[in-house]
């Protein structure tokens, strides 16, 4: 056991880390910041993606004790500084890209850094860079959706009402 | 113009704040002072004696609390089933003990034989791997039509065999479809797998058990779509406590697709062990012990015989299935494969005769019960593939087949109980067939055809019964359950209100569109209106949700229950007014005397309500709070056609869809947005049964895919952007709101569309396949083009 320091979401937080501790129970269990979820246990699902350094990451995947001084962000720092919703944020919920909003957190994560790497994604290149991310409620159809609309691209209205 | 408020808006969805800023509050986020973590040690062998269980080594491990096996269950009753059926020979089914942990014997991989309690989950998980358990393995019975063969393995001692039950529906009618299909111009058959799936909402279940000392009451927060139903199961038939000394609570829940409806063990045990235990005990499934321990779902083998005269018109059906049951009932297990499925195998079509048989059987496998659409899937998927095979048979056009036997009188009592009461299958089909293409395809076909690919237009119908379900009549079918729906609504003071319902919302959006309901009625704002569910401590007893039943039966009871409220608030208006009852109109929240421009508004009259100091007090009494329950007198039957378009690597086998389309008849809409989304992840997951999924055991009973690395869950470039439509609507006509259930169909109605259109591409590039079992993998498909398909 020893202490674990990180910058997350802007502020410097300590806390314990057991030398198999993952970076997503010290983030749920030890900051108590559980809007970053566990979907699986092989890595599969993207529901636990926050980002190191500036990078997607699966948080099951690394160990707390190896990021002792890294910057993290999770889901929690997402929204904008007046704490409205940003504009990936906002894109989901106007295009209705979430229905239990179990995978959701991780969808914006690895949303927020596929339009880092490339601002105007075609549909193609975002349903290829969401492939590490399982939505089980959606068929991904409005996640497409408003990932493409956040991007400041034209998408079909919401409903065909 | 679309509406920008009330019934028929997209109001965009006041939950997602809370999901997309990571305050949700699902189970696994809830932490109760001093709790302890339990793990559970599963067997790793189907099936096979206990001869021993050493916990002593375990018992050691730094941090262990306790550990439980099933000597410390004696005198606590098994998971009880909730349904049970009638054999065709008047027995009822047999129903053994599904003890919490395993007694004796273990029956799947997955079966719990021991639990530790340790002061974290860690700590616990390795004291688990510390106990020693010696089980001498048993042959494990795994295929179901091994399992009925004389001499075989039995999955419980103290049954004959592993048949369940033996069912027959309707029974009055099957000499009369024997002696159709023996004298009929041409006969279709088709057997076929209905593969078996995990639901995988992409939560994993989560149980913690809480246990006051100060009032002996116990709580439970679990995982579930229907709080009240765990507390009645688990309350009165596994632990003994009663409702008004338990609570359960189901907070945001991840997901459901039904394997969220049933009781299950760890559920008991949390409660139970916080209760020994005097302190809270909490379990988190992984993924993988999802895998062997939420319920699965389909798992059906079947032969479906279609018989038609000279004209093309259907004039009987006969089906016969093996349903696997797993090892032990859960819950609705019983319902699934027999008033789920029979009941629908009329579809959308004027066939006189049907006869169904369901044989379920017990295997050494998890148990099998309800996934989206539980039943009616299994019942479209084998009609709606026969008659594209007969159609193939016979030369004709797949849709004009349907066409010739569509059902357009309404009501139309089918041969198979129920009684559709509205639709209009013409209608659907056309809109399908303008949003697919279908004049077009050809065209597309030989576009592909010059790039070397085969393409495929696949078409089918479907009909579902949801809104479960009138009380009186599943009470006759053997449910051992009601079914109707409940909602409190409580006006405050000040005019807002709080609207507390027995359905439960896991991602179909309740808050939002029961919300637009209740304001609506009023003429209020939405955001005056909140929606509770989820906890027992302050909502009426309610059935959940499950069966596309929350707005047709759940939000029913809440038009009722604000009925009641508008009633009452009018007769305060009247009095406030000095006007009589009946000349008071409640328009834009504002009560007038008609004719007049005498008005009082909602909160001058909520306030009288509760502040009654000029109130009728000898004619009503003060509050406005109103509660109903709701109970159908029949299903809604949601209906409609769907397409898909794929193209096939002639190569490889591999299939890739480039379209799909849905029309459906949902009756009334309330918000089209949130309905458009239920589609789109009902279509995913049937595509995803049609072409992806498999849950497959070997023949000693190991689960082969018992992970995300080897059960294919869809991901987002698997699919096409979908094409959906609503806009043919035949209202429900007698629920208030003329509403039909939206929930399953896409999962009901999408499997066939891709297999027809599978097999349409290969009959394109000279492959006469009949059919091929889902999922139709590349491997497959490319083995049924070189003539090696399984049929």
């Amino acid at each position: 056991m020893g202490k674990v320091t990180m910058t997350v979401n802007g502020k410097s937080r300590t806390a314990e880390a057991e030398g198999r501790t993952l970076l997503v129970e010290w983030l749920r269990e030890g900051l108590r910041l559980t809007g970053t979820h566990v979907g699986c246990d092989t890595s599969q699902c993207g529901a636990c993606v926050v980002h190191v350094d500036g990078a997607p990451v699966k948080a099951c995947t690394v160990l707390a004790q190896e990021l002792d001084g890294a910057e993290v962000r999770t889901i929690e720092g997402m929204a904008d500084a007046d704490g409205s919703l940003g504009t990936i944020q906002q894109a989901f919920q106007d295009y209705h890209g979430l229905q239990c909003g179990f995978c959701t957190p991780g969808m914006v994560m690895s949303a927020a850094s596929l339009l880092e790497e490339n601002p105007k994604p075609s549909e193609a290149e975002v349903r290829h860079y969401l492939e590490g991310n399982i939505c089980r409620c959606t068929g991904y159809h409005n996640i497409v959706k408003a990932v493409m609309a956040a991007s400041g691209q034209e998408v079909a209205p919401v409903a065909a009402e | 113009m679309p509406k920008d408020t009330g019934i028929g808006a997209s109001t965009p969805r006041r939950e997602d704040v809370r999901f997309l800023t990571g305050k949700g509050r699902y189970t696994d986020d809830i932490d109760v002072a001093g709790q302890a973590h339990v793990v559970f040690l599963r067997s790793d062998v189907a099936h096979g004696r206990i001869a021993s269980i050493d916990t002593s080594a375990a018992e050691g491990v730094e941090g262990v609390v306790r550990i439980f096996t099933s000597k410390d269950f004696e005198g606590v009753g098994g998971i009880p089933c909730g349904w049970q059926i009638t054999s065709r020979d008047g027995e009822v089914m047999r129903e053994p003990k599904h003890p919490i942990l395993a007694e004796g014997k273990v029956r799947h991989v997955g079966d719990p034989i021991a639990a530790v309690v340790a002061e974290t989950r860690a700590q616990a998980r390795d004291a688990a791997e510390a106990i020693v358990v010696e089980i001498e393995d048993l042959p494990a019975v795994i295929d179901m039509k091994a399992a009925l063969a004389e001499g075989a393995p039995r999955v419980h001692d103290d049954l004959p065999d592993n048949l369940c039950y033996d069912w027959g529906f309707v029974e009055e009618n099957r000499e009369a479809v024997d002696r159709a299909i023996a004298e009929a111009a041409h006969v279709t058959t088709l057997d076929l797998v209905n593969n078996r799936l995990v639901a995988n909402p992409m939560e994993p279940r989560v149980a913690v058990g809480d246990y006051a000392r100060h009032d002996g009451s116990s709580t439970l927060y679990t995982t579930s779509q229907n709080p009240h139903v765990i507390r009645l199961l688990m309350g009165a038939f596994v632990l003994g406590i009663p409702e008004h000394k338990l609570r359960v609570v189901a907070p945001d829940v991840g997901g459901g697709f039904g394997t969220k409806i049933f009781h299950y063990a760890e559920e008991a045990f949390c409660t139970f062990a916080a209760r020994a235990l005097e302190r809270p005990v909490k379990w988190t499934s992984s993924r993988s012990e999802a895998f062997m321990s939420d319920a699965h779902g389909r798992d059906h083998v079947t032969r479906i015989e279609l018989a038609l005269d000279a004209d093309h018109n259907f004039t009987a059906v006969r089906t016969q299935t093996l349903a696997n049951m797993g090892a032990y009932l859960s819950t609705f297990a019983p319902s699934v494969p027999t008033w789920l499925h029979g009941t629908l195998m009329a579809g959308n079509y004027r066939t006189p005769l049907v006869y169904v048989n369901v044989k379920a059987v017990f295997t050494n496998t998890v148990p099998v019960d309800a996934y989206r659409g539980a039943g009616r899937p299994e019942a479209t998927f084998q009609l709606e593939r026969v008659i594209d095979k007969a159609a193939r048979e016979l030369g004709v056009d797949p849709v004009e087949l349907r066409r010739r036997n569509f059902i357009r009188e309404f009501p139309y009592q089918t041969p198979v109980a129920v009684e559709y009461d509205t639709g209009d299958y013409d209608a659907t089909m056309d809109c399908l067939l303008e949003m697919i293409d279908r004049d077009g395809f050809p065209a597309r076909r030989a576009e592909s055809e010059a790039r070397g690919k085969l393409r495929g237009l696949g078409i089918n119908c479907y009909i579902e019964a949801c809104g479960i379900a009138p009380s009186k009549l599943v009470g006759q079918l053997g449910a051992r359950a009601g079914l109707y729906e409940s909602a409190t609504v409580r006006v405050n003071a000040t005019g807002g209100l709080v609207v507390m319902t027995g359905s439960h919302s896991h991602g179909q959006g309740h808050e939002t569109s029961f919300a637009q309901v209740v304001a609506d009625m009023i003429g209020i704002n939405e955001d005056q209106v909140e929606i509770v569910h989820g906890d027992t401590a302050n909502t009426p007893m309610g059935m959940g949700t499950y069966g596309s039943r929350s707005l047709a039966v759940g939000g029913s009871a809440m038009v009722r229950a604000t009925e009641k409220i508008i009633a009452k608030a009018r007769k305060i208006a009247a009095h406030l007014m000095e006007a009589g009852e009946d000349d008071i109109e409640l328009k834009d929240g504002k009560f007038t005397v008609m004719g007049t421009d005498k008005s009082v508004a909602w909160g001058d009259v909520t306030l009288a309500a509760y502040v009654p100091h000029n109130y009728p007090l000898e004619d009503i009494e003060p509050g406005l709070e109103e509660t109903a329950f709701y109970d159908p007198n029949n299903f809604t039957y949601p209906s409609g056609a769907y397409a898909c378009e794929v193209e096939v690597d002639p190569e490889t086998g591999k299939v890739d869809v480039l379209a799909f389309a849905a029309a459906d008849d949902f009756g009334n809409v309330v918000n089209p947005m949130i309905v458009e989304g239920q589609v789109h992840g009902g279509i995913a997951q049937g595509i995803g049964q049609a072409l992806l999924e498999n849950c497959a055991y070997d023949a000693e009973g190991q689960l082969l895919s018992a992970s995300y690395m080897d059960y294919t869950m869809p991901r987002a470039h698997d699919f096409p952007m979908f094409q959906v439509d609503h806009s043919c609507r035949t209202p429900c006509t007698h629920n208030p709101l003329g509403v039909k259930g939206c929930g399953e169909a896409g999962a009901i109605g999408s499997p066939p569309s891709v297999v027809n259109a599978v097999l349409d591409a290969l009959a394109s590039g000279g492959h006469d396949v009949a059919h091929i079992d889902m999922p139709l993998t590349s491997g497959k498909v490319w083995a049924a083009m070189q003539g090696r398909g399984d049929k």
